[in-house]
């Protein structure tokens, strides 16, 4: 391995760091938003949207990323939407991780016991304050373990961003290696960015599971 | 009705045998992820029971190699095996070869886990229950043990095979011609006469691959249910 070679293309492999950095936390910000939004939807079982939710969880649950980043790239701009390379990798993770964060999510309010709301009810709480103060913090505390799962595996999913031509950190390294065939240091670089990208997180995770444990029931 | 395929880019898939060769394409995708699914499960039962006996030196090899897994993206794993095996050792690996490779590297660590979870959930109270019932050793794991391991088990395996499928449309970026490689070819070749194409051959790909993986699902949530409160 070649240290000149390595510190020459830093520089590069940086840039690709913080687009693919960008797109991934403001898809996973999307993709939370659209679960927060789709959970309720299916734990209040409003009529219509709910069914409209359940088809749009299965139908990005059962296909791959990458050709639902083709069809959002290359088919829908055919009907006349046109969109950027940025705002579709983002649109496009937002959405596969809003079918995830739903799940997560509306596992974590159903998994409330039933006894819990009774009981709230017992002491004369109202709805608002059974879903604030009951509710929600239960079920927060126990869907935190499967959204950091998913953040992870959306941060990972950014490495198909190269598909619909964004210069990702995977771009980046198949274009080095195509033109200056350095393939071991491109590799070695690819490799220490994406660790560097999921290493915090990973730990920072571990930290904020636990700090939400406390809201568990009886253990 | 023909204007109107044509409008949203169906026309192609009628043209001459579009429609097969785009199945064709799908049959590619799922003979690397069939492949790498069977060697994935015999290998993670096995290195699943492995990490089980408590051996320190297997599980700290085995706890390294999961976390490999967990943090490196299939598609780096896919180019360090495609060109970086080809650099270090001179190997020189077919696409193919290269990703059933990583996919199983991959299933198998995954599946390895699971294993591992559900022989870990089952409470050695059990074990000792059956015993005090009467029942040899041989019983006790048919009657007892494997059943319940089992239905913990399967859902969770179904459905990391529908991941599987849907990671094998990443094997197009090393350039083997799967389903999404014939769409795009189907389109350039019908730039001309149906210039709408990449709507309906994209869609149609996406469709495909839902119908695949649809079913295993429902198959896996179907379990999932039904064995929920006999574990």
């Amino acid at each position: 391995m070649d240290i000149n070679v390595l510190l020459e293309y830093l520089p590069l492999y940086g840039e690709a760091f913080l687009l693919t950095l960008r797109i991934g936390w403001l898809g996973i910000l999307l993709s939370f938003f659209i679960g927060v939004a789709c959970a309720f939807i299916l734990y209040f079982r409003i009529p219509i949207l709910r069914t409209i939710v359940k088809a749009y969880i299965e139908l990005f649950r059962n296909t791959p990323l990458l050709v639902q980043l083709f069809f959002l790239y290359f088919g829908l701009p055919k009907l006349g939407f046109h969109i950027s390379a940025l705002s579709c990798g983002v649109l496009g993770l937002g959405l596969l991780g809003g079918s995830y964060m739903t799940e997560a999510l509306r596992s974590g309010l159903e998994a409330v016991e039933p006894m819990q709301i009774q009981s709230a009810l017992a002491l004369s709480m109202n709805k608002r304050q059974i879903f604030a103060h009951i509710i929600l913090p239960q079920a927060i505390a126990s869907s935190m373990p499967p959204i950091l799962a998913n953040v992870i595996f959306l941060l990972k999913e950014t490495s198909v961003f190269s598909a619909i031509s964004l210069m990702d950190l995977m771009f980046t390294a198949k274009d080095l290696i195509g033109l200056y065939y350095k393939t071991t240091e491109c590799l070695f670089l690819l490799v220490v960015f994406y660790i560097l990208m999921l290493l915090p997180v990973s730990v920072l995770g571990s930290i904020l599971e636990k700090k939400v444990r406390y809201a568990g029931f009886g253990e | 009705m023909n204007t109107l395929l044509q409008q949203f880019g169906f026309d192609v898939l009628f043209k001459g045998t579009n429609m097969l060769r785009l199945l064709g394409g799908l049959g590619v995708a799922l003979k690397i992820s069939i492949l790498s699914v069977s060697i994935s499960i015999v290998l993670g039962i096995l290195l699943g029971i492995l990490m089980t006996l408590g051996n320190p030196l297997i599980n700290a090899i085995a706890r390294v190699y999961l976390e490999i897994v967990r943090f490196m993206p299939q598609m780096v794993l896919l180019f360090l095996v495609y060109f970086g095996a080809t650099k270090a050792f001179g190997l020189n690996l077919s696409a193919q070869t290269a990703s059933i490779a990583v996919f199983s590297f991959w299933g198998t660590a995954e599946m390895a886990d699971l294993v591992r979870g559900s022989l870990n959930s089952i409470s050695r109270l059990q074990y000792e229950t059956a015993q005090a019932l009467g029942l040899n050793r041989a019983q006790t794991y048919l009657y007892v043990l494997i059943p319940q391991m089992v239905r913990r088990l399967l859902p969770l395996s179904i459905n990391l095979v529908t991941r599987m499928i849907k990671t094998t449309s990443l094997v197009m970026m090393i350039g083997i011609v799967e389903v999404l490689k014939v769409g795009q070819q189907i389109i350039e070749a019908n730039r001309k006469a149906s210039p709408n194409a990449a709507f309906g051959v994209f869609a149609t790909v996406f469709f495909l691959y839902f119908i695949v993986c649809f079913p295993i699902s429902m198959l896996s949530g179907y379990l999932e249910k039904r064995w929920e409160n006999k574990g």
